[in-house]
């Protein structure tokens, strides 16, 4: 659990600030001053990789064998019903990496990812609706909705989606050009901070209002739902349901190690300049449009996959999901993780997400209320989420001889 | 726009139908029968009798030729549906008062009902006898019964009348009756066989301006489908062509003044939401996400303080929003400066934080005004003095509660800007805003001027709902949908300064108001976000940037 904070820059500037000190250097330190750059940490310490192995494990192995294997009567069964939630809560987890890099690493607050996310599941469920073939209401080649419009043909951005590979190629394109266009422009006029925010979040509104329209030729309000089967396989089917919940979890360890790899990279050392003194990082000669733009379209690609899971497992996509309140969960999920460490955001989504299924579940009315006030109570007594809590615990035991 | 561009119902369609319907037995009739008049025989009315519609048209239309007393009385019975029918061919009238006393319509002798039926019409036979009736008023020695039936026909003409409008304009005195007699006289007089009176006809109703004669000018330049001209005249349709290029010049005009009141009447709303965001943000650095519920938080204030009025003191409900402003204010800055006070001045220094803690404000005010007043919208009700609107130009009523709010947000400005400008909090609040550190090092006290600044544009806000309330919904969501259109003209404007404020949000809403007719309500908000991210190319710190270098924050 701890693998990567104890490394991680924003937790030593958690500490620097709980006690009392700035993060700028003092100048009686430059007696010690050195040139040459710190050695270059691990990608993951021994015992990381380590526990990273034993999860794969158990989790590789155990999911198969308790959905498949025992019988539906057995307690250690895994029911479609948790398996879809795991799953769901996975993808959670990767796009609050992705929106953890740009704001835990790079200080860009990003409250538009709920668009990249929807991007990618958009793009997924072009294929799963295509792949419902004569299967729909109507039984006709183009999707049910479109039979609803009266349209007699696809229109010409849904050619060739009728191939699996074609739409993963889409899932990460999409995203990742609209991210690429939208970060070029604000970037290069330096549109930073709260600003940029608030231009974010009006790019997933306007968003959200285009897609609702069915006009668009996304299936308006609803969306795309009533999936029959990806690559062949039905749907429903445990074992589908098992394979989708086995590459959820694998693109979830590849992206916390390829994050891993980007922040303890030298770009990743630029990136958190950036984040900390972007004029003085401009002052020592670097142009940091470049590092941003980097971040930002890698981030919003790692979204719009984790979206791309998504919708299979949950077999629906619509246009709330570009909501700007979507957008802002995202943020508390990292928020309450802890933003600029790696496994924060993970731990953050998990969590915020199943005191969600509680809430609505059990005591629906208050939902939002708790939801409002972790959104004020986080940032004013946990700024580093539950990752600095555990941070500034092992130090306290640390420093107890 | 439709919802407060009303159009006049279109009454001319209606006319021109009844006009080419008319027109053909119309002149059989004038040419057939000899203009004296004559007594009334059974041969004459026995049509009505009948079943045959065209027939009965021009029993109608007999009647009207002769406009003596019997078929006078005929005609009214027939208006009145008094009028029956024996199996004979006799046509009776019973007396209006109380339907025992029938007699017969041409000898005037009393004759029991019997198994006589009533003479059934058709709308258009209806309408005509009606028109009739009225056009033999024309002749009346009354002024006002003229006028009004002068009136009646102008809404409907019917050539039918054309002799008895020939003789009411030639004796008719009155300088004003004479003139709207000349304009009935040209609509009959349109298909005239003499070109000179349908030219003067043509420019008599090409003079009058009026939206709705579109529908008489337009068939005159009408082509058959033979490729011929309806109209044979040149002059004739040169001069209904001149007429209808009037006419739609004026409903440009009106398009044009239509579109930028309902872009003035947007921006006025943005203005009131921004105004508030604006003053914060320049002063603190903080975006408040839960501005829009100050916005809602206002509106229910307004919302209480009506039900209150309704209830203690129902004679003063038409000056509630009096109360209501003060209200509103007062409830929105109170949690206002809770908030400050409570939450956000531990976050200072931390924008974006303090964004999504502001955000997790606004779910719980949303979810507590949902648990205390219902999911649902609430009534607020304008006060009577705020219904209707001001009729500017043909087909563009401009609503007073629209102009009220118009108003109002000016006003509202030109408060925040004394107050900023002309007070000693204001003084405070410009030097907090342009350099934080110096002004402290003076002498001013920052947190408590941040407190009442953060409250006041709070105030603000509460002010922008209670003029919501009086043209839109009032539910929990009001302030969401409010908010992100507010940030921009925000960011359009410029941070913390009234000017840039104003323009933005008047722009924006210009901006969107021009843009929605051709592309829609979503697509012109999606244009004008693109039109923003474009225009901070230009100018990242919006129109009006604070100079210095306290601006690159």
């Amino acid at each position: 659990m701890t693998l990567a904070a104890s490394s991680s820059p924003a937790a030593v500037d958690a500490r620097a600030a709980a006690s009392g000190t700035t993060g700028d250097a003092h100048p009686a330190d430059l007696s010690g001053f050195a040139l040459g750059l710190p050695p270059r940490p691990a990608l993951l310490s021994r015992r990381a990789w380590q526990a990273l192995l034993a999860l794969i494990i158990v989790i590789g192995l155990g999911v198969p064998f308790s959905a498949l294997v025992l019988p539906e009567t057995s307690a250690f069964h895994l029911s479609a019903y948790a398996m879809t939630i795991a799953g769901k809560f996975m993808c959670y987890a990767i796009a609050a990496l992705a929106l953890d890099l740009v704001w835990g690493y790079c200080g860009i607050l990003s409250l538009g990812h709920g668009l990249f996310f929807a991007l990618g599941g958009y793009a997924i469920g072009m294929y799963l609706m295509r792949a419902i073939g004569h299967d729909g209401k109507y039984g006709s080649d183009l999707p049910d909705f479109m039979v609803f419009l009266d349209w007699h043909q696809l229109p010409w951005y849904w050619q060739g989606t009728q191939h699996l590979a074609y739409a993963l190629l889409l899932v990460v394109l999409a995203p990742a050009v609209v991210a690429w266009v939208f970060g070029f422009f604000t970037f290069r006029s330096r549109v930073k901070g709260v600003y940029l925010s608030i231009i974010t979040q009006a790019m997933t509104f306007a968003a959200m209002l285009l897609f609702y329209r069915n006009e668009t030729g996304f299936g308006g309000n609803n969306g795309f739902t009533d999936f029959k089967r990806i690559a062949g396989f039905p749907i429903t089917h445990p074992g589908t349901r098992t394979v989708l919940f086995l590459m959820t979890f694998a693109v979830l360890v590849l992206t916390f190690i390829g994050a891993r790899a980007v922040v303890t990279s030298k770009l990743g050392r630029v990136v958190t300049a950036v984040r900390d003194g972007e004029t003085r990082l401009m002052f020592l000669g670097y142009s940091p449009l470049a590092y941003k733009l980097f971040v930002w379209t890698v981030s919003a690609v790692l979204c719009g996959i984790a979206g791309a899971l998504y919708v299979p497992q949950v077999g629906i996509i619509n246009p709330g999901e570009m909501s700007p309140g979507n957008s802002i969960e995202m943020a508390i999920w990292v928020a309450v993780g802890g933003r600029g460490t790696l496994i924060g955001p993970i731990i953050g989504a998990f969590a915020v997400n199943g005191a969600k299924s509680f809430f609505t579940a059990h005591f629906a009315e208050y939902w939002l209320f708790f939801l409002g006030a972790i959104f004020v109570l986080v940032p004013l007594f946990l700024p580093n989420g539950i990752m600095g809590l555990i941070d500034t615990l092992t130090m306290r035991k640390k420093n107890r001889p | 726009m439709a919802f407060f561009l009303s159009r006049i119902a279109r009454r001319g369609a209606h006319a021109a139908r009844s006009f080419s319907a008319v027109a053909a037995c119309a002149l059989f009739v004038a040419l057939a029968i000899p203009q004296h008049a004559f007594a009334l025989t059974t041969a004459d009315v026995a049509p009505l009798a009948g079943d045959d519609f065209d027939a009965k048209s021009a029993a109608i239309d007999k009647l009207i030729a002769m406009h003596d007393a019997p078929s006078l009385a005929l005609l009214k019975a027939l208006s009145e549906d008094n009028a029956l029918a024996t199996d004979a061919g006799a046509v009776l009238i019973q007396s209006a008062d109380g339907g025992d006393h029938t007699y017969d319509a041409v000898t005037g002798k009393t004759v029991a009902a019997g198994d006589a039926q009533p003479v059934t019409l058709n709308n258009l036979l209806r309408s005509k006898v009606a028109g009739a009736l009225s056009g033999l008023q024309l002749a009346s020695p009354d002024l006002e019964t003229r006028r009004a039936a002068i009136g009646e026909l102008l809404k409907s003409p019917d050539i039918a009348m054309k002799p008895m409008i020939d003789a009411a304009r030639a004796k008719e005195t009155d300088p004003t009756l004479k003139r709207r007699l000349d304009v009935l006289w040209a609509m009959t007089a349109l298909h005239d066989t003499d070109a000179a009176k349908r030219l003067e006809a043509v420019q008599l109703v090409a003079a009058r301006h009026d939206l709705e004669m579109n529908e008489l000018l337009r068939p005159i330049v009408a082509k058959q489908p033979d490729g011929s001209f309806t109209e044979p005249d040149a002059r004739v349709r040169a001069a209904a062509q001149q007429g209808i290029d009037a006419l739609d010049a004026i409903q440009r005009r009106s398009e044009i003044v239509g579109t930028v009141f309902a872009g003035l009447s947007l921006g006025s709303v943005l203005l009131l939401a921004a105004l508030g965001l604006a003053i914060t943000y320049g002063l603190i650095g903080v975006i408040n996400m839960a501005h829009g519920e100050f916005l809602m938080i206002g509106a229910y204030a307004t919302y209480v303080v009506q039900n209150l009025i309704q209830h203690y003191a129902p004679g003063a409900f038409d000056w509630y929003p009096l109360f209501a402003i003060p209200a509103s204010f007062v409830a929105a800055a109170a949690v206002g400066i809770v908030l400050e006070r409570l939450v956000l001045k531990h976050l200072y220094g931390r924008p974006l934080e303090t964004l999504l803690t502001t955000f997790g404000v606004s779910l719980i005010l949303i979810q507590a005004t949902r648990m205390i007043f219902g999911a649902q919208n609430v009534q607020v009700v304008n006060p009577s003095w705020m219904s209707g609107g001001v009729t500017v130009m043909q087909n563009l009523i401009l609503p007073y509660n629209r102009l009220a709010i118009l108003a109002f947000s000016l006003i509202v400005v030109g408060i925040a800007w004394a107050v900023l400008t002309k007070t000693r909090l204001g003084l405070f609040v410009r030097a907090v805003t342009q350099n934080r550190r110096m002004a402290a090092c003076v002498g001013v006290k920052t947190a408590r001027v941040d407190s009442y600044a953060f409250a006041f544009g709070a105030g603000i806000a509460g002010l922008g709902g209670c003029a919501l309330s009086q043209i839109g919904n009032v539910g929990p969501d009001l302030g969401q949908s409010y908010i992100i259109d507010s940030f921009m003209a925000v960011v359009l404007g410029g941070v913390g300064q009234i000017a840039g404020t104003v323009l933005g949000g008047f722009g924006l809403g210009l901006v969107s108001k021009a843009i929605e007719p051709f592309w829609g309500a979503v697509l012109a908000k999606i244009a004008v976000l693109v039109l923003i991210v474009l225009f901070i190319q230009k100018r990242p710190q919006g129109m009006f940037a604070l100079k210095g270098r306290s601006a690159e924050a």
